[in-house]
């Protein structure tokens, strides 16, 4: 069965203003997701934010792009720690090197994708797991929710940084996808829970009881009816998050136990430029620059969302 | 009151089991022996091997190890790490530390978040209330690494207000430093929360009847608004100090203070299963603790929280 209700309604306003007032424009009624992205269009922080997150985008898929440079390849006899030349745009020595005789530059263009697949797919993951559980949780309830509660009650127990050093202290040979394993298996929780709660609160709205009498199936319910009404707040929660996984990514490599030396990350630039912090504060400059532009671009863009999704807390 | 603390304490119980279980099952389930460790690299010799197993009970079914595991943990012994010493012993002697450096953390959160998002919540839209959100921002987006070893730069090496790294970890004037760092991000989200919090309650009608009835400004704000504003900042400050204790590894890891997380990051690089597990049981103790006193503490701010 199609909304039969919107529907109406959304016919039915227009109709009425024409009556009184002669002039106005027909102004279709938008739906929530089209209302937020009318919004977000004129907000300059939302398009810069944008902007800067399709660049990292791009360098994430294609760094090749922007440097010809291999990040891999260190010249330590005649680029041990060379200085920056500012004026060489995109050419090696712009950032200078670092410790091996790599170009930072080369290097903080290719650590772009270790962090950007990381933030997007530990979201996704953390997203889809979150969310079916807390449908679940919220729409039938007993005993099923109190399952799916108490285990969240559990994980919450555990802090982020120190459930992930547990995980990832068991895998020998780290790549990105045991850093995302980890965070998705100790993150989900938080969005079990978000989901859970808009579910209990759309449940009850006049609509679903309509599906319902009009003879709806369950999942009919859930997917047509429930997840559209319900996903707002979990969008919300999930694009902030994801600049702070991002962040949990490089303070994880820069302990150490996060990324691996063949994977080129920012943390284990930071890591390794730490030792040199005095004689060359470049080396941590620009990779640390880089990570703290991408996490601010991130954060900007779920504010920015937010304020659209949920005008109430402006 | 004193059923309700009672139901809270029953209500702890399956989350301390099962959080305890799952860091158990976490550390001994996932692949990668931790007596290997060891030998370094060299491979282990297998008789060797065994016998350490057999004398540290590592070879029994997983089970029977945990339930042993959640024996000792009721009775206080938080297990024996590799080179003999209790667990126990390694976290009373690095917690007051780890403690301090927390508390420090927390009291700088409190007192300038709160005060920070006190002011730009009344004077809403106007330049500190800006200034605020833009450096709540930054705060927030740069990682923590980054700005331990920004301060570390600016102040310890160019300033030289302070020693860039702690030279003597329960010298409480030497933490200031890896104490701001450590609040740094709290302080940004209490801030915001405040700020939020204040300049939603200011149109509440209880404040109009407080200005009404004639109150100084100074009693509306401290006894009516900032009150009822602090909610939602006290349900965030109880998730932070376990945080706080766990963020510690990269701020004590970056000025050297010979904390909890600097004793646990040792262990996690050594492999030493049984002492990440002790640490992190002990750690999901502090931080399931904080939980129920805020729990407590949201009665005090609203009335309307019953005991029930």
């Amino acid at each position: 069965m199609p909304d039969l209700t919107e529907k109406k309604t959304s016919g039915d306003i227009p109709a009425q203003r024409t009556a009184d007032a002669p002039a106005p424009k027909q102004e279709k009624a938008r739906s929530l997701g089209s209302d937020a992205w009318h919004d977000l269009r004129r907000k300059p922080i939302f398009v810069i934010s944008a902007l800067l997150i399709l660049l990292l985008v791009v360098i994430a898929i294609a760094p090749g792009l922007f440097t010809s440079v291999d990040p891999r390849a260190g010249d330590l006899r005649n680029h041990y720690l060379t200085k920056p030349n500012y004026g060489s745009f995109f050419q090696a020595d712009w950032f200078g090197y670092d410790l091996q005789g790599r170009s930072i530059y080369a290097r903080v263009i290719y650590g772009a994708r270790a962090s950007v697949v990381v933030g997007i797919c530990v979201t996704a993951g953390v997203t889809i797991l979150g969310g079916i559980t807390g449908m679940l949780a919220g729409y039938f309830g007993g005993w099923i929710d109190t399952i799916i509660s108490r285990v969240t009650d559990i994980f919450f127990g555990i802090p982020l940084l120190l459930g992930a050093l547990v995980i990832l202290n068991a895998f020998t040979e780290r790549t990105i996808w045991s850093v995302v394993f980890a965070l998705v298996a100790l993150g989900w929780t938080q969005m079990t829970r978000v989901m859970r709660g808009s579910v209990i609160t759309v449940k009850q709205a006049d609509f679903v009881t309509a599906a319902k009498a009009l003879g709806a199936g369950t999942t009919r319910i859930l997917f047509k009816h429930i997840l559209p009404n319900a996903i707002a707040p979990v969008i919300v929660v999930a694009t902030i998050a994801l600049g702070g996984y991002i962040a949990t990514e490089a303070t994880l490599s820069f302990l150490g136990i996060g990324l691996q030396d063949p994977t080129i990350s920012w943390g284990i630039d930071i890591n390794s430029a730490q030792k040199v912090i005095r004689t060359a504060p470049f080396a941590l400059f620009f990779p640390a620059g880089m990570l703290s532009l991408t996490v601010l671009a991130f954060i900007m863009l779920g504010d920015a969302v937010r304020d659209a999704l949920d005008p109430k807390l402006r | 009151m004193g059923r309700f603390v009672a139901r809270r304490l029953l209500q702890m119980i399956p989350v301390f089991l099962g959080t305890t279980a799952l860091i158990f099952f976490m550390v001994h389930l996932l692949p990668g022996d931790p007596l290997a460790a060891l030998w370094g690299d060299k491979a282990p010799d297998p008789v060797q091997l065994a016998a350490l197993k057999h004398q540290q009970g590592l070879d029994q079914p997983l089970l029977q190890q945990y339930l042993s595991y959640m024996g000792n943990l009721l009775t206080g012994d938080f297990g024996t790490s590799l080179d003999g010493r209790p667990v126990l012993d390694k976290i009373t002697d690095a917690l007051p530390v780890t403690v301090r450096l927390a508390l420090f953390a927390f009291a700088i959160e409190i007192v300038v978040g709160i005060a920070i998002g006190l002011f730009s919540g009344l004077r809403r839209g106007k330049l500190f209330d800006k200034g605020t959100l833009v450096l709540t921002l930054l705060l927030i987006a740069i990682p923590v690494p980054v700005l331990g070893f920004v301060v570390q730069t600016v102040f310890g090496q160019n300033l030289k207000w302070v020693t860039p790294t702690v030279q003597d970890s329960n010298d409480i004037t030497q933490l200031v430093l890896p104490a701001v760092v450590l609040g740094s991000l709290s302080l940004a989200y209490v801030a915001r929360l405040t700020r939020t919090s204040i300049a939603e309650n200011i149109k509440a009608d209880y404040v109009r009847t407080a200005v009404a009835k004639g109150l100084p400004r100074r009693k509306v704000i401290g006894t009516h608004l900032l009150r009822n504003s602090m909610i939602p900042v006290v349900t965030y400050l109880g998730t932070d100090l376990g945080n706080l204790m766990a963020g510690a590894i990269v701020t004590e890891g970056i000025f050297n203070v010979q904390g909890v997380g600097h004793a646990l990051y040792q262990a996690i690089n050594m492999k030493e299963g049984a002492t990440v597990s002790g640490f992190v049981a002990f750690l999901v103790l502090v931080y399931l603790a904080a939980g129920l006193i805020v729990d407590l503490l949201y009665a005090v701010l609203d009335p309307r929280i019953r005991y029930a």
